[in-house]
């Protein structure tokens, strides 16, 4: 427990120390992440088999793509 | 028409998202070795002024990590969409090296990258060497699971086609991680990024000194910088030899394209510099065409490096194309290379061979199935032959591929010479004098020049290796999936914005910090 929570606090006290180049590199990434997550992932890349509820189904629409 | 702007429009997406990612990837993985051998002669020496030269070049390798981080992740979800085919046919195969990746990367990352920059004063200054040593190490292990996917494409082994589900399972794992493609794919990726980062320390180093500013930390810099790149660079000449050998082996193709040999012989010669006849094209219209305008060779160098044989045969584009040539495989196995037609053949009995496989099962005739399945592992080598439609569509762009690999092999050259001249003049005291200034900004315009050849690389190993996606067994015109080219196009544009924002945003705070230098 002793060893968590130090863990914890090496983690928390590290964020809030954080120099300003650190805070702005963190901001790049997590937006870089929404963008990817929350807009690209969301609109623009669906998987193409997800139309196919089960392995079995994308296996045959796969088939059916190579053999066409 | 339709299904070729598709195809394209999803390759350019692919290559532009991967030429990003790599922007960012050789920098880190070799920065990090980098850090580590400075913060080690702080905790060996207890000079305060290495751990200062430590921390300075760590905010540098943090923002370029920062900026890199997840950037291959869109690659990923072009999979997914753009090549579902493909990503459903290679089934475990990529996907076990990608998770292992990614659980790895998560796991060594999140812990050795936080102590190294929140551990200064926390931990032993032992316990932050091995933590910045860890780092160092897991962004390369990083690499090792995307490059074994890589290679395995280019050479696909250690795998079954299961044909109740159209996905390649993995039979020998340990086949698949020590291919020789991979293992030399590995080494010569990360020695790149070693030089890369080298480079690129040389040059900051240089503006600091043309600036009069930071010179101590500047020079110690490039000389832990000059000497870990030429050794790297020994490495990466080493292993560019190893991948020539095993193109040669694997691709030939890819070999003919980087060399623009359209007809092979015994005592092939390696061009060193030529520039390409725009009207040689491959097969009997171009027969009478000379493959160049201009050309400097190596007498039977091309055949030593192929065969190890200054006498060994090389197949040129029309060779392989007609086939009837002897050819000994990366296995030791010698026999007579089929032609184009004959592995069209091939492949579309085994193509045929599926489809009946899946009739037999439906109709629960099990004899029948018996019958495809032998039919289609006989031919299953050629599978892919099926969907290439014209001999020419086999040949990769020849003029991308000869000019990346000679400007690569070219830009290689000249950091021997950039590396050996800052040694001398650092170690002989001349580089801060003022009529040295040339050296400097010629570390300084290095870095687009290492840039330039690293991507160069990639356009060789990628560019050279069409129209496969999985070399003989899937070109890029069945793995795409079925999705509307305009969708394609839109994404293509967005990502262009993005990266071009992203790099900006980068050169920015990079740039920034490098002004501030060493506080």
């Amino acid at each position: 427990m002793e060893r968590l929570r130090k863990i914890w606090l090496f983690y928390y006290e590290g964020f809030r120390g954080m120099s300003s180049l650190g805070r702005t590199l963190w901001v790049v990434v997590l937006l870089k992440l929404f963008i990817m997550f929350a807009i690209l992932r969301v609109f623009f890349f669906q998987p193409a088999l997800s139309d196919c509820a089960t392995d079995a189904e994308k296996s045959r629409t796969v088939i059916e793509n190579l053999t066409k | 028409m339709l299904l070729t702007t598709l195809v394209d429009l999803s390759r350019w997406q692919f290559a532009v998202t991967a030429m990003y990612h790599w922007l960012f990837v050789p920098l880190t993985l070799g920065l990090g070795f980098l850090i580590a051998f400075m913060e080690t002669r702080y905790v060996m020496t207890g000079d305060e002024f290495w751990k200062r030269t430590t921390k300075f070049w760590m905010k540098l390798f943090a923002i370029n990590f920062a900026m890199g981080v997840a950037t291959g992740i869109i690659l990923e979800f072009e999979f997914g969409t753009n090549w579902s085919n493909y990503s459903w046919f290679v089934g475990d195969i990529f996907g076990a090296p990608l998770a292992i990746e990614g659980i790895f990367a998560f796991f060594m990352e999140s812990t050795f990258f936080a102590v190294m920059y929140f551990g200064w004063n926390k931990v032993s200054r032992k316990a932050h060497l091995v933590s910045t040593w860890l780092t160092a190490i897991g962004t390369n292990l990083s690499a090792v699971w995307i490059l074994i996917a890589n290679a395995w494409m280019q050479y696909p082994l250690g795998m079954e086609f299961n044909p109740d589900t159209a996905r390649s399972e993995m039979t020998d794992f340990w086949a698949v991680v020590s291919s020789p493609v991979a293992i030399n794919k590995f080494l010569h990726s990360v020695t790149n990024g070693y030089v890369l980062a080298s480079v690129f320390v040389i040059a900051v180093s240089s503006w600091f000194l043309l600036r009069k500013r930071e010179q101590t930390l500047a020079r110690k810099s490039i000389r832990v910088a000059s000497v870990f790149g030429i050794i790297s660079l020994a490495v990466l000449i080493a292993t560019g030899d190893g991948s020539a050998y095993n193109v040669a082996k694997v691709q030939p193709m890819k070999l003919a394209a980087m060399e623009g040999l359209y007809d092979g012989s015994e005592k092939a010669p390696l061009v060193a510099v030529g520039v390409l006849n725009p009207d040689k094209v491959p097969g009997p219209e171009g027969a009478d065409e000379d493959p160049y305008l201009f050309e400097i060779s190596f007498p039977s160098m091309l055949s030593y490096l192929a065969t190890r044989q200054a006498d060994g045969f090389v197949p040129g584009i029309n060779d392989i194309i007609e086939g009837g040539y002897e050819f000994t495989d990366r296995q030791g196995n010698t026999y007579v290379e089929p032609s184009f037609y004959e592995k069209k053949a091939r492949g579309t009995a085994a193509v045929t061979a599926l489809a009946d496989y899946q009739a037999a099962k439906e109709a629960g005739d099990t004899l029948a199935m018996g019958q495809a399945k032998a039919m289609l592992e006989q031919n299953f080598d050629y599978f892919g032959y099926h969907y290439v439609e014209e001999p020419e569509d086999l040949v990769p762009n020849v003029p991308l591929v000869f000019y990346a690999f000679h400007i690569m092999v070219a830009l290689g050259m000249f950091f021997i010479l950039l590396f050996v001249l800052f040694i001398v003049f650092e170690w002989k005291n001349l580089i801060v004098r003022e009529k040295h200034k040339w050296l400097l900004w010629l570390g300084i315009i290095s870095v687009p020049l290492v840039y330039i050849c690293s991507q160069s690389g990639w356009i060789v190993a990628e560019v050279g290796r069409q129209p496969w996606t999985i070399q003989n067994l899937l070109p890029v015109n069945a793995a795409v999936s079925g999705v509307e080219p305009g969708n394609v196009l839109t994404t293509l544009v967005i990502f262009i914005c993005l990266f071009t924002a992203m790099l900006g945003v980068e050169i920015s705070i990079m740039l920034r910090q490098i002004k501030k230098g060493g506080e």
